[in-house]
This record gives C-alpha cells, sequence and structure tokens, in this order.
C-alpha cells in the first residue's frame, strides 16, 4: 500500500472559532494508481491535497506514505520526504520565473545533493520525456502556457517520485492544451507511476481510473471509472 | 544544497535587481573606503616618518634644549641654560659607554653663492664636529668631512648637499672651489650623498661647516643639540644615564630636580607618532564602522523587501523540498555576498584615493593586507548579522501560504 489515510481530520483554528477541513478521512491509494479527487469548493479537497502531499500535517488521524509514519513528522522531514517522495504540478505552474526550464527541473536534485553533471542529465531526461528537449534554455516567460506546464511536469518526475500530485493542472490551459497536458498524465501513468489529480471538471476526472469525491470534509464517493472516454 | 548553489542564486538574484542592490551597497562602499583610504595614508605617512627617523645612526641619542615635540609651554624651557660646545666636549671626555659624541647646531633658509650664481635662499646651515656624519646617518659621496683640526682651527671649509652643488656647480667638480655663506668664503672639501626627500621637503639642500666657524659666523648664543653614539646597543641605557649624569653635573643642577635638558631616542619618536597616528586611526575606524552600520540596516531593509516579494519562489523550493537551513543559507549567503561586493568596490576606491593622494600630495599610500582581510570580514560580519533576521523570516515560511502568495 503506497498511500493509507486513516481517520485523518483537520481542523484550523480562526481567532478562537475550530473550522473543521477534514473530517475523518479514510483512503488507501496502490502503487501505479490514477486517482481523481473530485468535490466542489470548501469540500477540503485543497486541505487533502496538501496533507497528502506532506505539505502540512493532519490534526489528527494517521498518515502511511511508503509504510513512513508522515503525519507527525517536523518540517524539515516534511521537507525531505517531498523531496524524495512527492511531484508537485501545480494550476499556476509555479517555476521560478528567473531560472531557465533547466534549471527549474534540476531544482529538486540540487536539494538532494545530486552532483552537478548527473543533475543536469536527468534533468534534460526528464525535459525530453515531457517533448522540450528544445526549449531548455528558455525562461518560462519564453514559453506558452502548455510548455510552462511540461516543465513544471519534468520537475515532478525528475526525482522518480513515488506519486505524482497535480493540483488542477489544465484549469489554467485552454481546452486543447489541457488534453495535451492530459495525455502525458496517461503516458507517466501508463509506465508505471502513481497520480493523483485534483480537479473540478468531471471530463478531467474522467482520465483516471478512480474517482474520490468530497463533501463538507468527509468521502461522499470513492468508484472506479467504468469506461475511459478519451 | 552546498554554497556554490547558493552562492549562484546570490548572484542571480543581484544581478536581477541591479539599481536597487546597486544603492544598496553605497554604504558598504562608502565604510570601506574610508577606512582603506585612511589606513593606506596613514600607513603611508607612518612608513616614511619612521624611514626619516631610521636615518639617524643606530644606538644614538640626542639631548636638546627644548623637547623634541612640541608640547606647547615652551615658557618652561625657555629659561634653561643653553646646551654648549663645552658640554659636548663633557659628556665625549667622560661617557665612557659612548662611542661618538657630536656637537650641532642649525641655521635654517639662508642662500649661499659661488661666482654670479646663487642658490634659494632655503639652505640649511649645520655646524657640526666630525661626529655628525656617522651619528645623523650621513655619508659622504666625495672629498672629505668636517675634521678636528677644522674645528679646532675654526677653517672655512664647508660640505655640501647635491642641492647646492647642482645649482652652484651644474658643470665643475665642486671639491676646492670657493662658495660665499653670509659674504664669507669658504672652501668646498666635501659633497653628501644623495638623500632624496621627506614629504615633499628635500634633504639635499644642506651645507655642512665646522660648529667653531658657524658659531663665530652666526654668534654662539643659540642652543646646541648633542648626538651621543653608544657603543654598542647594550650599552645604550648605560650610555644615556652617563650622559644625564655628566651633564647635570657641569649644569649645576641640583638633586631631586628634574633634568634642565631633553633626551630623546628615534624610537621615542617613532612611539610618539605611532600614538597619535592611533588615534587618527580610530576616529577612522569608528566613522566607518558607522558607516557600516547604517550599510547594514540598508541591507537589511533591502532583504526583507526581497524576501517578502520572493514569498513565492519560497513555497516553489519549499514544495520541492527545501529544507529551513537551506533557505536561510540562501538568503544569509545573498546578504553576504551583497555587502562582499560592496567591500571590494569599496576597497578599489579606497586604494584609488590613496593612490590618487599619492600623486597629488608628498603622503605616500601604503596599504597592508591585512587592512584588506579586515575590511573582507568586516563586510561578512555585517552582512551576517544583518542578513539572519530577513533569511531567518524567510526560512520559517509555511510552504501552503507561500505557495498561495500573490
Amino acid at each position: 500500500m503506497l498511500i493509507e489515510l486513516h481517520d485523518i481530520e483537520k481542523i484550523y483554528e480562526i481567532g478562537t472559532v475550530q473550522v473543521p477541513a477534514l473530517k475523518g478521512i479514510n483512503i488507501t491509494v496502490n502503487k501505479n494508481e490514477y486517482v481523481a479527487i473530485m468535490g466542489p469548493s470548501g469540500s477540503g479537497k485543497s486541505t487533502l491535497m496538501n496533507i497528502v502531499g506532506c505539505l502540512d500535517t493532519p490534526s489528527d488521524g494517521i498518515y502511511m506514505l511508503n509504510d513512513n509514519n508522515v503525519s507527525d513528522m517536523s518540517d524539515d522531514e516534511l521537507a525531505e520526504i517531498r523531496n524524495r517522495e512527492i511531484g508537485f504540478v501545480f494550476q499556476t505552474f509555479n517555476l521560478l520565473p528567473r531560472a531557465s526550464a533547466l534549471h527549474n527541473v534540476e531544482l529538486p536534485l540540487i536539494y538532494n545533493g545530486t552532483p552537478a553533471a548527473k543533475r543536469r542529465k536527468q534533468a534534460e531526461e526528464a525535459l525530453e520525456r515531457v517533448g522540450l528537449a528544445d526549449r531548455m534554455h528558455h525562461k518560462p516567460n519564453e514559453l506558452s502556457g502548455g510548455q510552462r506546464q511540461r516543465v513544471a511536469i519534468a520537475r515532478a518526475l525528475v526525482n522518480s517520485p513515488s506519486i505524482i500530485l497535480a493540483d488542477e493542472p489544465t484549469g489554467n490551459l485552454d481546452s486543447r492544451t489541457g488534453e495535451e497536458i492530459m495525455e502525458i498524465f496517461e503516458d507517466l501513468h501508463d509506465s508505471g507511476n502513481t497520480i493523483i489529480l485534483v480537479t473540478h471538471e468531471e471530463y478531467i476526472a474522467e482520465h483516471s481510473d478512480r474517482i474520490i469525491r468530497l463533501r463538507d470534509g468527509m468521502v461522499e464517493r470513492d468508484e472506479a471509472v467504468m469506461e475511459r472516454s478519451a | 544544497m552546498n554554497v556554490g548553489e547558493s552562492f549562484n542564486m546570490a548572484i542571480t538574484a543581484i544581478m536581477s535587481n541591479k539599481l536597487r542592490s546597486s544603492l544598496t551597497l553605497l554604504g558598504i562602499i562608502i565604510g570601506v573606503m574610508t577606512i582603506i583610504a585612511m589606513q593606506s595614508l596613514i600607513t603611508g605617512l607612518r612608513n616614511s616618518v619612521h624611514e626619516e627617523l631610521s636615518q639617524l645612526g643606530s644606538n644614538v641619542f640626542q639631548v636638546q634644549k627644548y623637547p623634541a615635540i612640541g608640547e606647547g609651554n615652551r615658557e618652561k624651557y625657555r629659561n634653561r641654560k643653553d646646551l654648549t660646545v663645552e658640554h659636548a666636549d663633557a659628556v665625549r671626555r667622560l661617557a665612557t659607554a659612548a662611542e661618538l659624541v657630536g656637537a650641532e647646531v642649525w641655521h635654517f633658509g639662508r642662500e649661499i653663492r659661488y661666482q654670479d650664481k646663487k642658490t634659494n635662499p632655503n639652505m640649511v646651515i649645520a655646524g657640526a664636529t666630525p661626529e655628525f656624519l656617522v651619528n645623523n646617518g650621513f655619508t659622504l659621496a666625495d672629498g672629505r668631512f668636517v675634521t678636528e683640526q677644522d674645528v679646532n682651527f675654526n677653517r672655512r671649509v664647508c660640505i655640501l648637499g647635491l642641492e647646492p652643488v647642482n645649482v652652484l656647480f651644474p658643470y665643475d667638480d665642486p671639491i676646492g672651489k670657493d662658495v660665499k655663506i653670509e659674504g664669507e668664503r669658504f672652501r668646498v672639501v666635501g659633497v653628501l650623498e644623495e638623500m632624496g626627500s621627506f614629504l615633499g621637503g628635500s634633504r639635499d639642500n644642506r651645507i655642512v661647516i665646522p660648529i667653531s666657524r658657524f658659531e663665530l659666523l652666526y654668534g654662539s648664543e643659540r642652543s646646541i643639540n648633542i648626538t651621543v653614539k653608544a657603543k654598542s646597543p647594550e650599552l645604550f641605557e648605560t650610555c644615556r644615564d652617563q650622559t644625564i649624569g655628566i651633564l647635570r653635573a657641569v649644569r649645576k643642577v641640583p638633586p631631586g630636580e628634574e633634568n634642565d635638558f631633553e633626551i630623546w631616542t628615534s624610537d621615542q619618536l617613532m612611539e610618539f607618532f605611532d600614538n597619535m597616528t592611533r588615534v587618527v586611526k580610530i576616529v577612522a575606524v569608528a566613522i566607518a564602522s558607522i558607516a557600516l552600520v547604517v550599510a547594514g540596516v540598508g541591507i537589511m531593509n533591502i532583504m526583507l523587501v526581497s524576501v517578502t516579494e520572493r514569498t513565492r519562489e519560497i513555497g516553489i523550493r519549499k514544495s520541492i523540498g527545501a529544507k529551513r537551513r537551506d533557505i536561510l543559507w540562501q538568503f544569509l549567503i545573498e546578504a553576504i555576498v551583497l555587502s562582499e561586493i560592496g567591500g571590494i568596490i569599496g576597497i578599489f576606491i579606497g586604494l584609488g584615493i590613496g593612490k590618487l593622494v599619492e600623486v597629488l600630495t608628498p603622503v605616500p599610500a601604503d596599504v597592508p593586507a591585512w587592512t584588506v582581510v579586515l575590511g573582507l570580514v568586516f563586510c561578512s560580519t555585517v552582512g551576517l548579522i544583518f542578513g539572519v533576521g530577513p533569511a531567518t523570516k524567510a526560512a520559517r515560511m509555511d510552504p501552503i501560504e507561500a505557495l498561495r502568495y500573490e
């Protein structure tokens, strides 16, 4: 079992008021699953994504990632887990604007101490994999939205993480480009990666094998996608 | 993550905000520049003073009526008995630890003539005994120096420095020629070696005549200097004590009263000068430190702005695995590199100012390597101290909040 969430709760304290965002989530995800998490705004899907992505820790419950209990790790331990186990793809790409595509992709490897030559080679390979071999030395503002998201995907997979965690990856793209990006995710899935996709678009979610729907901080439905529409 | 990566990041960040970075650097530049320029000039001045003082023969001390360095109140010294040639003779006769005892007296701002030529009226006439040459560290280029006979028989002979030789004898050999000093004829018997200049003043404008003739020429009612060379460095103190004892006896200073003459050595003068420049140095360092602190606050301010501006970058870096200390180092090194760039520019401008002063004035410039090192260490410290706050702020950011920052 790659991901095991047991009774995950998250409570935000705003002033003196306690606002529960997650109220006991139980989910398990296997290796090489392609899961979409859906839900209206306020359903807790961002909170869940932050916890699954090890950016945040639950108020209660246990989160086992790759047999490590990450529910009560320190900031720096979480940073290490994020570096090793998780590749993020964000809606707004979140690339460093002043760095070249290549440097952006190298970044995760800088933080785990990969030697420069190896780092460069791995980053080049990742960029080739997303079809950007000829754009390596361009800065983000010299790339189209789709190309930027490809750079972000290359950055997410350069470290060979356990999970690729995509938060509305097509949200800032037109639908044709969005489809291209989704094809890349499918390729990644086919080659053995585990992908968790957060989205509120039904047609995007249908690319996955399994859709988990959240409502009011709880799992409303968790079901397999019977038929691929893509 | 290693320091090299942080360094590259720092350079990129600094270069992407050139105007802001350079304005921030001004304070550091001014601070370091002040330290380097002051240090350069003071050291240069000090070295040339030391060089000048070490011209005095080694193991030599001087006895004078007035202190070598003005202590303001000259009234106190004016009523002292003059030092005379007889006093020098007594020391020469009685001080067993002394090798050479010379008597000398100076007259400044004279002119001398040869046929239809004359020098500027800035010649320095010295009345001297034979010991003068060694005790003052002078060397003869040609001919001979004042002898005992010259002194005993009040001979009208003179030894010329290079400057009067060049003016009066551009083509001839001066030895054996007669020059006129105060209208009297003096036979040139020797020429002094070139001595160069000191703080812009020539040292080659000297003319030495026997002290006895000097006193006939200018009168004997002026106090002379006595120069004493000890037989060896070990006997220096003994020699000094003997001299003091002899002079007190011949000048009839009652026991218990302080000496009515001053003794100084070149070491003492150096020490006095060093003390004086130390004060100047401390003031300069204080001013520069204030400038650097102000600059440090500037750096802190700009780093805080930079951290806020780059909140999202920090969020991105953290989300892909940057630990607190990675972020801390990134911003700390950026602050240090920033102030170090200012430091290096400041050092070069400071060196430039030193050189400029050297070219425009007689004060030489000389920058000891340790000053440069100290300047750079100072800059790093400023960067470190004022960078810690902003860097800690950056390191502590919550990745989720930081990623959400617009």
